[in-house]
């Protein structure tokens, strides 16, 4: 098979697989009449009423913001308090121990005292639950990549008498920059989970509070239409994340067909 | 103007203590092109971070235009042998040659005009917007070197620069640091475990002792100047200064197999 062939067959693929599944999950429901399984069509509606038009400013917006700010902020965290940690050892002995176990944690067990320190069920809330959670794969992917920088690269940085917050700048952040991004990429999945986590735990807006009002009404097509909502968005904020990561990581894979051959 | 003595560096200290440097005494002038060779090994590239205020020195003392050198000096330049390394891929050949002078205190045309000089000089005008990775082993080592002279420095240090290229682009380099001498008046240490190529280059051969190295014999090197790659390497003065380096090593790599 060609390569032109070859990418027709999987891109139609990618394609029909999903198509095939919906079609197969409409003719199940129809056949199966379920309430617990309300037909795909259905749900389709559902969601195009309540995501696209009725709730899409009081609910699916305020939870992107939630995952936007969490991300921002977690990211920046990690990259801030990575940096230093990847440039000295000693900081690294005292501080891994303090990031295994916070890392070890399992979110919700901080979801209670996340409410109390912050005192709201509010954005300020989340968006912290988030960022927290966020932080972890940044700060020990950067902390990494800084490690990993040739020590050439550096001697030659020094050599030129380049100052310290200029080394940071123009040579160890890039020289970070993949291993950064892998960890980014991460956090986007963690902050998809931790604002549905929080906001079906106590909240008054966002995807994952109509998930839980559905749940608790016994609304099945609005739960599932949630469901399907929460779905996509991991997906396109990855499929974003991807895209951006190509255009500012160009160089990246030109180098290493490069050093490669 | 580069004065180095009783120059010594241990790696660690007690019973796992591996000295690198014996004991160094060297004096560079002004615009001498000085070539250092020595049996691979014994601690060129060492004495180079030493004398590069990469590394601190376990005894002994650098000293440049009368300071002590304790940190990397102001007019000072490197070229280290691995180019792919040195450089930075992810950004174009300009900003890899820019990295030295975005912290001097130049205007932005000055800064322009020092990298259009350095890059002409070494022959890659026409590259500036291209990624380092997207040229040859010998172009990168060119954009290298166009990095350490846009620094302006008074003294370039040169770590086995064209240990990884092909001969024929290395001839071509050798040419090209000869000419560079010339055009930008910059005093050169050159490091290399090449006999031939410290012969062609140098006005004076510092040949090393095995490890913990010292200096064996300090070679005059009285070729004509300009220097050619044929006619150069076929005077019969060539081939004794040759032969004579290469036996003086050849005796210390018996004494390190002995």
């Amino acid at each position: 098979m060609s390569r032109r062939t070859y990418r027709i067959v999987a891109v139609t693929l990618e394609i029909l697989v999903p198509v095939a599944i919906l079609v197969g999950w409409q003719l199940w429901t129809a056949h199966a009449a379920s309430p617990k399984f309300p037909r795909l069509s259905t749900i389709l509606v559902e969601f195009r009423d309540l995501w696209l038009f009725k709730q899409f400013g009081t609910d699916v917006v305020p939870s992107l913001e939630r995952i936007g700010l969490g991300f921002a902020l977690g990211v920046a965290a990690g990259v801030v308090l990575g940096v230093p940690l990847g440039l000295s050892r000693l900081f690294r002995q005292i501080a891994l121990p303090h990031i295994e176990y916070w890392r070890a944690m399992p979110p919700p067990a901080l979801l209670p005292i996340s409410v109390v320190l912050i005192h709201s069920i509010g954005n300020s809330q989340k968006v912290a639950f988030i960022a927290f959670f966020c932080t972890f794969p940044v700060l020990l992917n950067t902390m990494d990549g800084v490690r990993g920088i040739d020590p050439t690269l550096i001697d030659t940085a020094r050599s030129f008498r380049v100052p310290r917050a200029e080394l940071i700048r123009r040579v160890v952040l890039p020289a970070a920059l993949p291993q950064i991004m892998a960890g980014m990429r991460n956090s986007l999945a963690l902050a998809v989970i931790m604002m549905v986590l929080s906001e079906y735990f106590a909240a008054t807006s966002g995807v994952g509070y109509v998930l839980l009002i559905s749940k608790n009404t016994f609304q099945l097509g609005p739960m599932w239409a949630a469901i399907l909502l929460i779905g996509l968005l991991g997906y396109l904020l990855n499929a974003l994340f991807l895209l951006v990561e190509r255009r500012v990581l160009a160089w990246h894979r030109g180098w290493r067909a490069a050093s490669s051959q | 103007m580069l004065e180095i003595s009783s120059l010594g560096k241990t790696y660690g200290s007690g019973p796992e203590a591996t000295p690198a440097v014996g004991n160094v005494t060297l004096a560079v002038e002004a615009g001498e092109f000085a070539c250092v060779v020595g049996p691979s090994g014994c601690g060129k590239t060492t004495l180079l971070k030493c004398i590069a205020g990469l590394l601190e020195p376990t005894r002994g003392s650098v000293i440049l235009h009368g300071r002590r050198v304790t940190s990397p000096p102001e007019d000072m330049a490197l070229v280290f042998q691995e180019y792919g390394r040195s450089l930075m891929p992810w950004t174009s050949v300009r900003n890899n040659v820019l990295l030295p002078l975005r912290h001097k205190r130049l205007s932005r045309d000055e800064r322009e005009r020092l990298v259009e000089e350095a890059v002409e000089a070494v022959g890659l005008s026409g590259v500036l917007d291209r990624y380092p990775w997207q040229l040859s082993g010998g172009m990168q080592q060119r954009v290298a070197i166009a990095r350490a002279l846009a620094y302006k420095p008074s003294i370039l240090l040169m770590d086995e620069p064209f240990a990884s290229v092909d001969a024929q682009t290395r001839g071509d380099l050798e040419d090209l640091v000869l000419q560079v001498r010339d055009a930008f008046g910059v005093t050169i240490l050159f490091v290399t475990h090449d006999i031939d190529e410290s012969v062609y280059l140098a006005d004076r051969v510092v040949v090393l002792t095995h490890a913990p190295t010292q200096v064996k014999e300090i070679v005059p090197i009285s070729l004509p100047a300009p220097r050619d790659q044929i006619a150069t390497k076929e005077l019969p003065e060539f081939a004794e200064l040759r032969a004579h380096v290469q036996r003086l090593i050849k005796r210390e790599r018996q004494e390190v197999a002995a």
